[in-house]
């Protein structure tokens, strides 16, 4: 695990900005970048195979990625993420509103290339 | 007619706050000022309330709503569109009615918008597979509370062409109800797929009112937003030609602009090649925003493909209850103690006999947003909820009240617990119905001024 010591530490969260939206048990976070370099590392770094890994113990996948390049963008549809559906779900959070949030957490200062 | 058409938000979902509606309302200088109430399930509820009063149905806030925004939008010349007919728009228009003539206004010229409602079309159907599942619709028809077909713009467009000031529908996809108002102002039709792109577009980013303007945005010293207790909603100016302008009421809090538009076009989207409405297939992976000015934003490169020959029908039906309890703990050893707690309301509910399909222990404070992971710290202080699914409504009420019983029959030092007692769950499902199956219509109340 990295710690705050080191000095290439990249959370999502220093690149990018996220919202998180439902639709049925799917959720989707958009991941927009600061700038154009922030854009580069997150097109290598978060893949979809990333994501699914930070997201395996709340959501079933899979995870599919879609890029917007214009706006420095990334939309990530999550299948199986929101305990059965919006309108049934148990959780506290049955939009997954709070989602996004958990996206900009993932550290990619120390992941090999995911794929 | 006039080269531009200004379109606003009044209302993002139906429980969204009421004042900034009537600040645009006041302030905005709307054309048609647009108010979007129907979540996937809310008018499941709305048929249920209605089977109980025929009277009934309609959103609830409906008649807080007008109170809000009917005198500012009478003295400005703003027609009002919205969904909050939900189960029942005709009732809505006589509550809207009542409404202008306790605020001593002139009788509203309304248009209710009907044919959603497909319920029975949707019972005789035989073939029906869910889009979530693909398992026979006929599974869930015998709990089946509603069934609602999205209806498109063209419904709105012809609701407009009555002269009505006040439009009312039930379901209706959320950009269509902005985008309704274009094609009858304008004209545009349905072979013109750049301008319904570009209504449609301008229509998705404004249906949930100040996600556009900075709601959903604010992370202090990294993401500000300026005066968000004063959050204004947002407006399009559209042109003849297509060209949309996105800004907010004038004097309001919120910001708007490329960051914000970007969360909010990328909201509930899937594929953004195509993300399909009742009025087109829309594409919006070539979408950019320009900054025009401060809060003035032009939203360009929408494309569009035409529409599918289907309509969405979300299927409402009950699917058993929902109990959930919560408890807290502090201090020392916090979280295992309510971890004990958690085991103890497991074991006095299984040694009462009863079994739940689905049952979901969370420590709030820890866990229950983003689930459990390895090597998060402790909280000093953790909040123990438990929820569990079950078809008997007396299992899911002993949910909350074996939380409650661990204020004196738990671990050490829990505080603080409720039950939020039963939920009766309303779930949904979608299928598809041909678009000739579905046929909108247009009655109107009251007499054009």
């Amino acid at each position: 695990m990295l710690t705050d010591q080191a000095p290439a530490r990249k959370r999502v969260y220093d690149l990018a900005h996220a919202r998180a939206g439902d639709k049925g048990n799917t959720s989707n976070i958009s991941v927009i970048a600061y700038d154009e370099a922030a854009w580069e590392l997150l097109s290598e770094r978060l893949t979809e195979k990333r994501v699914a890994r930070a997201f395996h113990h709340i959501a079933g996948g899979p995870v599919r990625r879609y890029a917007l390049p214009k706006l420095r963008a990334f939309n990530f549809v999550i299948e199986n993420a929101l305990g059965g559906g919006v309108t049934r779900s148990l959780a506290q959070d049955p939009h997954g509103k709070s989602l996004s949030t958990l996206m900009l957490t993932i550290d990619l200062a120390d992941e090999d290339r995911a794929d | 007619m006039n080269n531009f058409v200004r379109v606003g938000s009044g209302a993002g979902m139906a429980d969204d706050r009421i004042a900034p509606a009537q600040a645009i309302a006041e302030r905005g200088g709307l054309d048609y000022l647009v108010m979007e109430c129907l979540a996937e399930r809310t008018i499941a509820r709305e048929t249920l309330d209605r089977s109980k009063d025929p009277s009934r149905g309609y959103t609830p806030s409906l008649r807080q709503r007008i109170r809000a925004v009917l005198p500012a939008c009478r003295a400005n010349g703003t027609r009002i569109v919205t969904n909050m007919g939900a189960a029942n728009p005709r009732s809505a228009a006589a509550v809207i009615a009542e409404e202008a003539q306790a605020l001593g206004l002139a009788t509203p010229f309304s248009a209710v918008v009907l044919g959603d409602d497909v319920a029975e079309l949707v019972r005789g159907e035989g073939g029906l597979a869910t889009l979530e599942d693909g398992l026979p619709l006929e599974e869930i028809l015998p709990r089946m509370a509603s069934a609602n077909a999205y209806l498109g713009a063209d419904a709105v467009r012809d609701a407009l062409g009555t002269g009505a000031e006040i439009v009312v529908t039930g379901r209706v996809a959320d950009p269509s109800l902005f985008l309704g108002p274009m094609l009858h102002h304008f004209g545009w039709s349905y072979d013109d797929l750049d301008r319904l792109a570009a209504g449609t577009v301008a229509g998705h980013l404004l249906e949930c009112s100040g996600q556009l303007t900075g709601g959903c945005f604010a992370d202090p010293g990294r993401k500000e937003v300026e005066d968000l207790a004063g959050l204004g909603y947002p407006f399009a100016d559209v042109s003849m030609d297509g060209r949309v302008t996105l800004s907010k009421t004038p004097q309001s809090g919120g910001r708007i602009d490329r960051a914000t538009c970007t969360e909010q076009l990328l909201y509930e989207i899937h594929d953004p090649s195509r993300y399909i409405t009742p009025d087109c297939v829309l594409d919006i992976t070539g979408v950019d925003f320009v900054q025009r000015g401060k809060d003035r934003v032009e939203v360009v490169g929408a494309a569009a493909r035409a529409r599918t020959d289907s309509y969405k029908v979300v299927v409402g039906y009950f699917d058993g209850y929902i109990g959930i309890g919560e408890m807290g703990f502090a201090g020392i050893n916090a979280v295992a103690r309510a971890r004990l707690g958690a085991e103890v309301v497991k074991e006095r509910l299984s040694r009462l006999g009863f079994v739940y399909p689905e049952m979901r222990v969370d420590l709030i404070g820890m866990s229950s947003l983003h689930g459990d992971a390895a090597s998060r710290p402790e909280p000093y202080e953790v909040r123990l909820r438990i929820a569990a699914r079950s078809n008997d409504r007396t299992a899911a009420a002993a949910v909350g009240a074996e939380v409650r019983g661990l204020h004196m029959q738990g671990p050490a030092g829990a505080g603080g617990g409720y039950s939020l007692g039963v939920q009766e769950v309303l779930a949904v499902k979608s299928v598809l119905l041909p678009r000739n199956r579905v046929t909108h219509r247009v009655e109107t109340i009251g007499h054009a001024h």
